[in-house]
């Protein structure tokens, strides 16, 4: 079969769904690939560089719509490629049919099946395919660096020669794949970053990426189905919003990313805390799309408020960055179509009982297929996290005490039950016995003592020296062997004989290991 | 030799083996340590030889020579990933001697009673004509203990030789009916011992070492092979409490001192494996993983494989790399190649470190040795509690033929078999790849959800192919 990807035709989309890498993956699928003529021209891949891996390029989009059956696409279909979709293609894009229910409706009446990228499921086996994971990664990277081009300092501070810089202050609230990527890039630029989520099982992934999360002391999870957050009830809002506001005088940066599946964006930052922010301070929300977390936010453009803080509301973040996010997101596509693929013939199947396959299909023969159905498998879910509280001092040092009277008490109790033991040994048992008894017990204590300290690493060597040691019964045989019984004579021969192998061997093999362990 | 000087002889041995055995605490004055348990041993079987009433010289210095020949090439023959059996092997022995000797002593208890004269008695008799009346009870009752425990340690490593050898099967084996033949054998044990005491004589010995060691047999047959390293120990153990009995029963010092060390040695190894595993002595003893417990739902997913190019890839630009070996790691004999790669990547000024869970292996320590072997360096190679908080901060962590002890079930199930077992934290790496022969489940049977991590990567293959070839793509 077939496929090809037209040029975005879109506003500013300069994004491509397949890349000259994706292609060569492709063809090992057993697909013949094609691609419109300048398609990834603006994502940094020329028509030469497909052409040189054997894929077909195509002059015009009529001709690869009419070429090819899949179809690979980064925005949904526009009205004008509606027109070229026919029965019999199947076409992979970034669909939104929730939103675009027209559109949908449309695409459907063509007969041509929908596969959409936004509905991959939230399961594992998904993660691969996941492509508004990979975006939202790419958004998160670059409103740091539109945050940075719009703001007059150093991320990192600094003790120069003409002066101290302090690091800036970055507030990253929402901390999914966007925001958690928005942490990492700014924590390695050398900014001090807090971050929030309604999420507390999220905390443990803010502190990995070098964040400080802001825990707000309210008994309400704001986790919901699939991984995402859900909406938050009245009272938390109002603490939540509290702790924004007693935040915002002293932050240089802001960068929102907090979205609600199927919902508006919750207005987090709202006016008043721009204005308390400082002149030069920057917002970069990433929820303009869905009316942003601002209420400042105009979205597609960069406006500055009156005490000079710039909110930027673009929503393209990811097409800025089209030669990374197009080789990320024809890598999600190309998962897609390897599991479409089981047999890799080339010949996709949609099989509509898979959990991740029935998820993204949105219209097939004639039908709309969606919502789908719940996945049978569960989303991935963390169990939630506790803060951990520092003990004070008092209670650590109330509890060491009470361990110090613990072990006192164990070691005590143990000394006079073995006294008492050994009152009761001597009593019963005959004097010569007892002399050896002490001898005994005297050498299990040292024993006790010196095996502690032997190192880990040298058990083995312990194991083989000790039973080197234990050859030592050769001393018994010895005493045997001068018997005129002949029974009494074999045995001990025999028993001085393997004790020797026990001593030599042991031995030997010892300090054959001990030679091997060798500092650098 | 004069009896006071044999006493001191024997002090200074005794004092020459407790060095030997606590210079073990570092590599380097271990190396002198050994030393000082030689000239021990040889003081011990020199002062005994030249000390009064023993004979037969032409015969001890016959069999000393066979012995000391045997154990020479054993020594130099034996492969490191052979340890565990050779230490099991070697075991039997003094199992076995201290059965002979134990028997032994009851024949000249009995060729004394028909006697009625000292004449003629020589070394161990003379000390028997002494003794009184209850010393003697005394004494068949030590006699009993040797060779109850000594026919336990023969026959238990003997099979421990055969499965860590691979000529027994390793999985856990019982009798139907399981236990109750063990506690049936005890108790005929009792019966006989209590016979013996009353005058049952040598037969009566010779039965109770046979029912023991069938009881060492049945034991061990029915314990799997990843609880190996706690058998040995306990084998290690019982050899030396074998070797007191027999002390005591020779009114022997040194063999008593002697057998306590090697004893409480191997009862704080056996403690020490037994932690790591998060499992009671007796649990492992009687054998088999406890109830099946739940599965956990994070183990949904799919197991992503990854071909030796992308690891390669993923080595080049890390920083920090750990190693996981565990016992497939000897199976593939995988050990040099993965010397040869650190030593390359270290040159390479990569930080490359060795993480070792204490059970990792069939023996305590045994990981530690092949790696010394390989000519890794021991101080880049780690116990688990040095090395676990480092993980967080490791680019790429390789896990070579280990399952179970790097399992997060443990952490984070409370229902899985091995919850509260320690383990070694390598999901928390930024990257962890396994090396693995397939999808097969570790020595507990249960699932790993680590495979399905999103850090996790597995290298499907032989260890050792699958070093080799990350050594050629490195070049």
């Amino acid at each position: 079969m077939k496929l090809g990807a037209p040029k975005e035709i879109g506003e500013g989309e300069l994004r491509v769904a397949l890349t000259p890498e994706s292609a060569k993956k492709l063809k090992k699928l057993g697909f013949r690939c094609a691609i419109e003529s300048g398609a990834g021209q603006a994502a940094g891949f020329p028509d030469g560089s497909y052409s040189d891996l054997g894929v077909e390029v195509c002059g015009s989009a009529t001709e690869l719509w009419q070429t090819t059956d899949l179809v690979l696409k980064v925005l949904p279909p526009t009205i004008t490629e509606l027109d070229l979709l026919t029965s019999s293609h199947t076409l992979i894009s970034f669909f939104w049919p929730g939103q675009n229910t027209d559109l949908l409706e449309k695409a459907c009446q063509t007969g041509a099946t929908i596969l959409a990228m936004d509905m991959v499921p939230r399961i594992s086996r998904a993660q691969k395919l996941d492509a508004l994971s990979s975006m939202a990664n790419i958004s998160g990277y670059r409103a740091v660096l539109e945050a940075g081009n719009n703001f007059g300092r150093f991320f990192a501070g600094q003790v120069t020669a003409a002066g101290k810089v302090p690091p800036a202050k970055v507030l990253v609230i929402g901390a999914g794949v966007a925001g958690l990527s928005a942490i990492g890039t700014a924590v390695s630029l050398g900014a001090l970053v807090r971050a929030f989520d309604v999420r507390p099982e999220v905390a443990e992934q803010i502190q990995s990426m070098g964040a400080e999360f802001l825990f707000l002391d309210f008994d309400e999870d704001g986790s919901g189905s699939g991984g995402y957050a859900k909406p938050s009830s009245p009272e938390f809002r109002k603490k939540q919003l509290e702790l924004f506001r007693n935040q915002a005088p002293e932050l240089d940066i802001v960068i929102t990313t907090a979205l609600i599946p199927g919902a508006d964006a919750p207005k987090l930052w709202l006016k008043d805390m721009v204005e308390a922010m400082k002149p030069g301070s920057v917002v970069v929300d990433l929820a303009a799309e869905r009316g942003g977390n601002c209420e400042v936010t105009v979205p597609n453009s960069r406006v500055v408020t009156e005490n000079g803080v710039a909110v930027i509301g673009y929503t393209d973040f990811p097409s800025r960055m089209s030669s990374q996010s197009s080789s990320l997101y024809a890598t999600n596509i190309l998962n897609l179509v390897a599991e479409l693929t089981p047999e890799k013939n080339g010949s996709p199947v949609l099989d509509l009982d898979d959990d991740v396959l029935r998820g993204v299909t949105v219209a097939h023969a004639g039908q709309i297929m969606f919502p789908p159905p719940a996945p049978k498998v569960p989303a991935i879910k963390h169990p939630p996290l506790v803060p951990d509280r520092k003990p004070t001092r008092e209670e650590l040092l109330a509890a060491e005490a009470a361990r110090f009277r613990r072990s006192t008490k164990i070691q005590i109790s143990m000394l006079v039950a073995g006294a008492a033991f050994m009152l009761l040994a001597g009593y019963f048992t005959p004097p010569s016995f007892m002399q050896h008894f002490v001898v005994f017990l005297l050498s299990c204590f040292i024993g006790f003592q010196v095996i502690w300290n032997v190192s880990h690493s040298l058990h083995t060597p312990l194991m083989s020296v000790t039973n080197a040691i234990s050859g030592i019964i050769v001393v018994g045989a010895l005493l045997q062997i001068g018997s005129n019984a002949p029974i009494v004579y074999v045995l001990s021969a025999i028993s001085i004989l393997i004790a020797t192998i026990n001593i030599v061997g042991g031995f030997l093999v010892t300090r054959r290991m001990l030679a091997m362990f060798q500092k650098s | 030799m004069h009896e006071g000087f044999l006493q001191a002889a024997y002090v200074g041995a005794g004092v020459l083996f407790i060095l030997s055995l606590g210079g073990l605490s570092n590599q380097e004055s271990a190396k002198r340590a050994i030393w000082y348990g030689m000239a021990g041993m040889a003081l011990a079987m020199l002062s005994t030889a030249l000390s009064p009433g023993i004979g037969n010289f032409p015969a001890i210095g016959a069999m000393i020579l066979i012995g000391a020949v045997i154990g020479v090439i054993v020594a130099m023959r034996v492969e490191m990933t052979g340890m565990p059996q050779l230490i099991a092997a070697l075991h039997s022995f003094v199992g076995l001697a201290a059965v002979f000797i134990g028997i032994n002593a009851e024949l000249a208890l009995m060729s004394l009673s028909t006697q009625t004269s000292d004449v003629g008695l020589t070394g161990f008799a003379i000390k028997l004509a002494e003794k009184s009346g209850p010393e003697i009870t005394v004494l068949k009752i030590e006699v009993l203990l040797g060779i109850f425990v000594g026919a336990i340690t023969f026959t238990g490593s003997v099979i421990a030789f055969g499965k860590l050898a691979g000529k027994i099967g390793s999985r856990p084996r019982k009798l139907p009916g399981g236990h109750y033949w063990n506690s049936l054998a005890l108790i005929g044990c009792a019966g006989l011992g209590a016979f013996y005491l009353s005058g049952g004589g040598v037969t009566a010995i010779v039965l109770v070492a046979v029912l023991a060691g069938l009881i060492g047999w049945h034991l061990i047959m029915g314990i799997g092979g990843a609880d190996m390293p706690v058998v040995v120990s306990m084998l290690n153990s019982y050899s030396g409490w074998a070797a007191a009995a027999i002390g005591f029963t020779l009114g022997n010092d040194l063999l008593i001192m002697t057998g306590a060390l090697v004893g409480s040695s191997g009862a704080i190894l056996s403690y020490i494996m037994c932690r790591a595993m998060n499992r009671n002595f007796v649990s492992v003893i009687l054998g088999g993983f406890g109830g099946a417990g739940e599965a956990s739902a994070d183990a949904a997913g799919e197991q992503v494989s990854i071909d030796a190019e992308g690891v390669a890839a993923a080595i080049e630009n890390a920083d920090s790399i750990i190693f996981v070996p565990g016992y497939g790691m000897a199976v593939a004999q995988a050990q040099g190649p993965i010397s040869e790669l650190t030593q390359r990547l270290r040159d390479a000024g990569k930080s490359v470190r060795f993480a070792i869970h204490p059970v990792a292996g069939r023996l305590p320590g045994h990981m530690n040795v092949l790696l010394a072997e390989a000519r890794v360096p021991y101080d880049i190679v780690l116990e688990m509690d040095e090395i676990n908080q480092d993980f967080p901060n490791t680019d790429v962590t390789i896990v070579v033929g280990s399952n179970d002890i790097v399992n997060p079930e443990a952490q984070e199930n409370p229902n899985s078999p091995i919850a509260g077992m320690p383990v070694l934290e390598v999901w928390k790496s930024k990257q962890v790849f396994i090396s693995k022969r397939g999808q097969g489940t570790g020595y507990s049977g249960i699932e790993n959800p680590l495979f399905y991590r999103d850090n996790a990567r597995m290298l499907f293959g032989d260890a050792k192919a699958s070093i080799n070839q990350l050594l050629t793509l490195l070049e």
